[in-house]
């Protein structure tokens, strides 16, 4: 990788000032952005670590009930504390990567990426979540805006993201076999204003919600309301692990597995 | 250039990095610790997995200057006191649970992360955690075995005794 | 009771204690004084014309020290294939050079075309980007699939073959007619054309190099990850470079695993070479896994329609396979013989089919290079064979296990000279077959179907049994054959004064366990501990000689010139000990480690003899040399033909194509054990690279020649969770006839037997579910294919 100033910030204050240099790119976990950098294709100037900042680290329930988690939190950290607060989530935190990377990835880092296959984003606007950066609050349903673009602005730090807590939720992932990334991943979550339902891995314009989907488990929460769908249309991705129909096949199948796994 | 300052299998080391120094880099060519393997360059296969702070991670994917301070075990800190195997390594060779050698020193850092966690896990769950270390050589039949033996649980039953 | 030591014995391996403990040294753990670092530049494109390479830029870049460009080697030779194969008409093969680094044109994407070297590996590799960019390739059209490049004549990987046709070889090319003849005449004929995927090898250690020259002594040093370290030698030094022999040691030190993918001399090996001499610094290249996937030579790659004449009844009367074998840009060293006299040659099977005949096609094309990968040529045979009698017991309405019952080589024909030019000494099918039904419970099976049912999942059972030929090779025979090298082995066993053992091998471990089997071999006919024997491998300054271990070679070949070599150390001990026991040599017998004369208490112990041997004070030195050191070269008369029934049962999920694996049971016959821990490794590993090929492994270029699956975020390893425990069994061995030891290979069984298996095993599923139109899934099985199979 190109060489490049290491920075690690001890408080939100700092990291902020540090990524308004040149060239300054922050630092999750680092398990996608290093990769990226070994292959040259990423060539920050300035890396700012965000491991540091303890004030982003941890997971909480506010008064609200929402469940907070610390934009630099590790991915086991939410497996393990999440677990009482919201099962589905911890579930999901659980089954990102394998536990080495789970040690090390973050919830921030891997929704400031957006990768159209990463399991996060599922959650996040499944749960209708609130994504909190060093300067506001972002909604979910306004945050991804595609394969790898969201409504982060440069040298934006997500500090913080809350989950509302649902009455019922389950994640389902398809496994790619290789890079273990979901292929498809479906998040149900049935709140009492209604129920939502995103969908990962499968749209080459990544992650979305369902809308048919979430119309029908709205007013009958059961497998059978999903059997009833077409499956969803759309730019589905087609590669060598899966074509775009059998994608569309499976966020179908996948919905209808988290639904019964919801109970 | 940075100094870092890490404790290495319990002794403190320092060295001076760059930016980009990967901690598997820092290892092996810093410290001469090249038993930190590096199999893959994208996260995925496992070999150069260490224990930062007590948990395992994937040290080509870390850089040693995010990990100033850092408590770092690697495979050459895992046997006795007395340089004899530990229970784990002993369970490896004892069911021949490496061929090659070359992913062993992930598996076995792997293998110490799970059981300390948990410390009698299944066929299941051992293969699951087991899920970011790559073997070309083993089919993993006799890895999952030495760590079930390892975790004190009777393993006679298992095919190819 | 099973033996606590020696030939037999569960010895755990001694290799483990360096490598559980990080005490492995591997090539790229290696630091030498002074190194510098190689980084290659490599094509960006699978077919180009270099127009220009302007090397003036990475020269001036900070650190670079030598810029190397296919010109520089324009001059040296090339790197060779292995076999001379002849077409049907008589033609030579054709041959185009294999350069060290492309020169004029490149010819896939990962060919390298320039070399960068520098004080730090990360200044060499800003060097070789800003030699990339200063280079002007002009992009031609890819020639990718198979049956194109056949036909396009005005795309050509290598400008002199017009049609990208390596060869076009027929096998046994007499057999052809009658083979035509007893098709039109039978019953019924099956017929399925079907994919052999192409794999990537990937053992987990990267390829690597050092170079090291000496200008003091003008001696060369190759450090390097290879499983061959002797043909190496001679392919720089009599091919590549033409160094002197005598001038180059290879090395190859621990090595991270091969299947196949280091056999091969590769152009860095004699880049870092030429490097090390031009700068007289050593010279280091590693590869980054990205890089082994452009630049290792793949595996498999075969398409190929095979048809069954048989009668109503199911016996088979004739075989005949129509293939393509891809082999890359360029041939690698086994490239010409894999697809042709380690297939066509085991086309029979373990069956009696009169009549097999095998024509096969090899085809350039703009990728990377395709050669010998753990099997090798035998799984395409035996996936090939083992599909098409599925198929057609499916077609006559025949239980699969009968139609195999029914046409299975019996024990009384051996040995048995098959239609396709091989003489199997020993074996008998029946009894691994029955084994095998045995250990999986087969009679159960249909219980196991309903309970599946139960819970949604369609349930199969495949079966695949299987022969193949290995322990390469007997010399004259592959001599005729077009092999232009030996395929003996050698070894030197030193007893030391004091009555340890050094026992130099030519055959190569990288994971196999040589340094505990050879020595429970060795200590075992000596009567002596294990402890006491060091073997000593991967040092062409130490050894012999030694072809290397591949194709299922190293205790058949090179094992047993080692215990030639000890019963030669035993035979001189007898002279030895008839001198000191004051008795006739034909009076002295060996056993347990000791010399003594028969019918008398009066004994020498091995270590006695030794000693005399080194300070010969009483000691026949009229007729006989001190010293005990005695070397064998042995050159086996046959190849040795491990065979196996493997029956894989899996559950098919109806909604997702999933496909789980249940069990795996592989009944095999490896001929005498030496280590049971050691074979059972090499069957789970084997298979679950069988299993990796059937399920998940696909290497895929697009049509303009960029590889798509080249990392491991697109190439699906097997990993932990993917597969089963495995239950393998050793015990219905019939020992070889031919080579002392009585061994068979059992390296390669498992990736050889399974990936029918599993693919069986889904049809069944699939089949008995209802989806009685699938009648074939291409390999990778995947969920995907599996799913779109059934909804097609």
């Amino acid at each position: 990788m190109y060489n490049f100033e290491f920075a690690k910030p001890s408080t939100i204050a700092e990291a902020v000032e540090a990524l308004g240099q040149e060239e300054a790119q922050a630092l999750g976990g680092g398990q996608t952005l290093l990769p990226t950098m070994k292959q040259r294709l990423a060539a920050p100037a300035t890396l700012v670590s965000l491991n540091g900042i303890s004030e982003m680290i941890g997971v909480c329930v506010n008064d609200a009930g929402e469940v907070c988690i610390g934009g630099a939190t590790p991915h086991a950290t939410v497996a393990r504390e999440a677990a009482a607060h919201y099962p589905a989530l911890a579930a999901l935190a659980g089954r990102i990567g394998d536990p080495a990377v789970r040690n090390r990835g973050t919830i921030g880092g891997s929704l400031a990426n957006n990768d159209p296959s990463a399991c996060y984003p599922a959650a996040v606007l499944g749960s209708g979540a609130t994504i909190r950066t060093n300067t506001r609050d972002i909604a979910a349903d306004d945050y991804f805006q595609g394969m790898f673009d969201t409504a982060l602005h440069d040298g934006e730090i997500i500090t913080e993201v809350r989950f509302p807590v649902p009455d019922k939720a389950n994640y389902q992932k398809f496994v790619q076999p290789a890079s273990r990334f979901a292929l498809v991943g479906v998040f149900v979550a049935k709140y009492a204003g209604g129920v939502r339902v995103a969908v990962t891995g499968a749209s080459s314009n990544g992650v979305f919600r369902w809308s048919e989907a979430e119309a029908a488990l709205s007013s009958d929460f059961s497998k059978a309301a999903v059997d009833g769908l077409s499956t969803p249309s759309g730019d589905m991705i087609s590669d060598l692990h899966g074509s775009g129909d059998y994608r569309a096949h499976l966020v179908k199948v996948m919905t209808g597995r988290a639904v019964a796994a919801a109970g | 250039m940075t100094q870092v300052t890490m404790t290495v299998n319990g002794k403190a080391v320092s060295g001076d990095v760059e930016g980009r120094t990967l901690l598997s880099e820092f290892l092996r060519e810093g410290l001469r610790l090249t038993g930190t393997h590096v199999g893959c360059d994208t996260s995925q296969c496992g070999a150069c997995v260490v224990h930062v702070n007590g948990t395992a991670i994937k040290s080509c994917t870390a850089l040693a200057a995010d990990l100033e301070g850092a408590e770092v075990v690697t495979i050459e800190g895992m046997a006795n006191p007395d340089g004899s195997l530990s229970t784990i390594q002993q369970a490896f060779q004892d069911h021949h649970g490496l061929q090659c050698g070359f992913c062993t020193p992930g598996m076995v850092m792997s293998a110490a992360a799970l059981l300390k966690e948990n410390p009698k896990p299944t066929e299941h769950e051992i293969r699951e955690y087991l899920e970011g270390n790559i073997c070309r050589c083993t089919g993993y039949h006799n890895i999952v075995k030495a760590i079930m033996a390892a975790s004190g649980q009777d393993v006679s039953a298992i095919a190819a005794e | 009771m099973p033996k606590d030591h020696g030939i037999g014995a569960r010895s755990k391996r001694r290799e483990d204690t360096r490598f559980l403990t990080g005490k492995g040294v591997y090539t790229d753990d290696m630091a030498m004084q002074g190194q510098v670092y190689a980084v290659m530049v490599r094509s960006t494109v699978a077919h180009g014309k270099i127009v220009s390479i302007d090397t003036s830029a990475a020269e001036a870049m900070p650190g670079v020290l030598a810029v190397f460009t296919g010109e520089d080697f324009a001059e040296v030779g090339g790197n060779p294939a292995g076999w001379l194969i002849h077409s049907r008409n008589g033609e030579p093969m054709r041959e185009p050079k294999r350069p060290v680094l492309a020169h004029g044109k490149v010819r896939h994407v990962g060919d390298a075309y320039a070399a960068v070297i520098a004080e730090t590996y990360a200044q060499a590799k800003d060097g070789a980007e800003a030699l990339a960019a200063g280079t002007v390739i002009e992009e031609l059209p890819a020639v990718i699939d198979m049956a194109a490049a056949v036909a396009n004549a005005d795309n050509r990987v290598h400008d002199e073959i017009p049609d990208n046709l390596c060869f076009d070889w027929g096998w046994i090319e007499d057999n052809r007619e009658a083979v035509d003849q007893a098709m039109k005449s039978a019953e019924h004929v099956t017929t399925l054309e079907l994919v052999n995927n192409r794999l990537v090898p990937n053992a987990m250690e990267p390829r690597a190099s050092i170079g090291e020259y000496n200008p003091g002594t003008g001696d060369y040093k190759l450090t390097t990850t290879s499983q061959n370290p002797h043909m190496t030698r001679l392919l720089v030094c009599a091919f590549v470079l033409g160094i002197p022999e005598n001038k180059l040691t290879v090395v190859a030190p621990d090595v991270g695993g091969g299947f196949g993918s280091k056999i091969y001399h590769y152009g860095e090996e004699a880049l870092v070479l030429a490097a090390a001499k031009k700068l007289g610094r050593p010279v280091r290249w590693t590869a980054e896994r990205s890089e082994s996937f452009l630049s290792d030579a793949h595996g498999r790659d075969h398409v190929t329609k095979i048809e069954i004449g048989c009668t109503k009844e199911g016996e088979m009367l004739a075989l005949r396979a129509t293939t393509m074998a891809n082999v890359g840009a360029y041939l690698s060293n086994f490239a010409t013989v894999t697809p042709t006299y380690l297939h066509g040659t085991v086309m029979a099977g373990p069956y009696k089919t009169p009549h097999v005949y095998v024509n096969l096609k090899t085809v350039f094309t703009n990728t990377a290079p395709v050669d010998a990968y753990r099997g090798a040529g035998r799984p395409e045979a035996t996936y090939s064979i083992e599909r098409a009698i599925d198929k057609m017991a499916r077609e006559l309405g025949l239980d699969p296990v009968e139609v195999r019952r029914k046409n299975l080589l019996t024990p009384d024909m051996f040995p048995y000279t098959t239609p396709v030019g091989l003489v199997y000494d020993t074996g008998n099918y029946q009894a691994t077959l029955e084994k095998s039904l045995d250990l999986a419970d087969y009679a159960g099976f249909e219980a196991r179907v309903a309970q599946s049912a139960a819970n949604g999942k369609l349930r199969g059972i495949g079966l695949s049994t299987w022969v193949e030929a290995c322990g390469l090779a007997p010399s004259h025979l592959v001599g005729q054959l077009g092999s232009r090298v030996g395929l003996y082995d050698a070894a030197t066993v030193r007893v030391n004064a004091t009555g340890t053992l050094s026992v130099m091998t030519g055959a190569h471990s990288h994971g196999q366990g040589h340094e505990t089997v050879f020595a429970q071999i060795v200590a075992d006919k000596l009567g002596i501990s294990e402890d006491q024997v060091e073997i000593v491998h991967g040092d062409t300054s130490k050894i012999p000689f030694g072809m290397g271990s591949y194709g299922s070679r190293s205790l058949a070949v090179a094992g047993n010139a080692m215990n030639n070599a000890v019963d030669k150390i035993i035979a001189k001990g007898k002279k030895i000990a008839a001198h000191m026991l004051e008795a006739a040599e034909g009076d002295i017998t060996f056993e347990n480690g000791s010399f003594s004369v028969a019918g008398t208490d009066k004994a020498k112990s091995f270590g006695e003899i030794a000693f005399s041997a080194y300070v010969p004070h009483n000691y026949p030195l009229e007729e006989l040399e001190p010293g005990l050191e005695e070397t064998a070269f042995y050159d086996p008369n046959n190849f040795t033909y491990p065979a196996g029934a493997y029956l894989c049962e899996v559950e098919v999920d109806p909604d997702t194509g999933v496909v789980e694996i249940m069990n795996f049971t592989c009944a095999d016959d490896f001929g005498n054990v030496m280590n049971p821990m050691v074979v059972e490794g090499q069957v789970h590993g084997g298979v679950v690279q069988g299993i990796g090929q059937a399920m998940i492994e696909q290497t895929t270029y697009d049509q303009s020649g960029q590889l798509l699956s080249g990392s491991y975020m697109e190439y699906a390893m097997p990993r932990a969770d993917d597969v089963p425990m495995i239950t393998v069994d050793h015990s219905c061995a019939t020992p070889c006839t031919h080579n002392p030891l009585g061994v068979k290979g059992c390296g390669e069984a498992g990736a050889i037997g399974s990936p029918p298996a599993v693919v069986n095993a889904v049809i069944d599923a699939l089949q008995r579910g209802g989806y009685t139109h699938v009648t074939h899934v291409d390999m990778p099985v995947t969920p995907s294919r599996v799913w779109a199979a059934m909804n097609g």
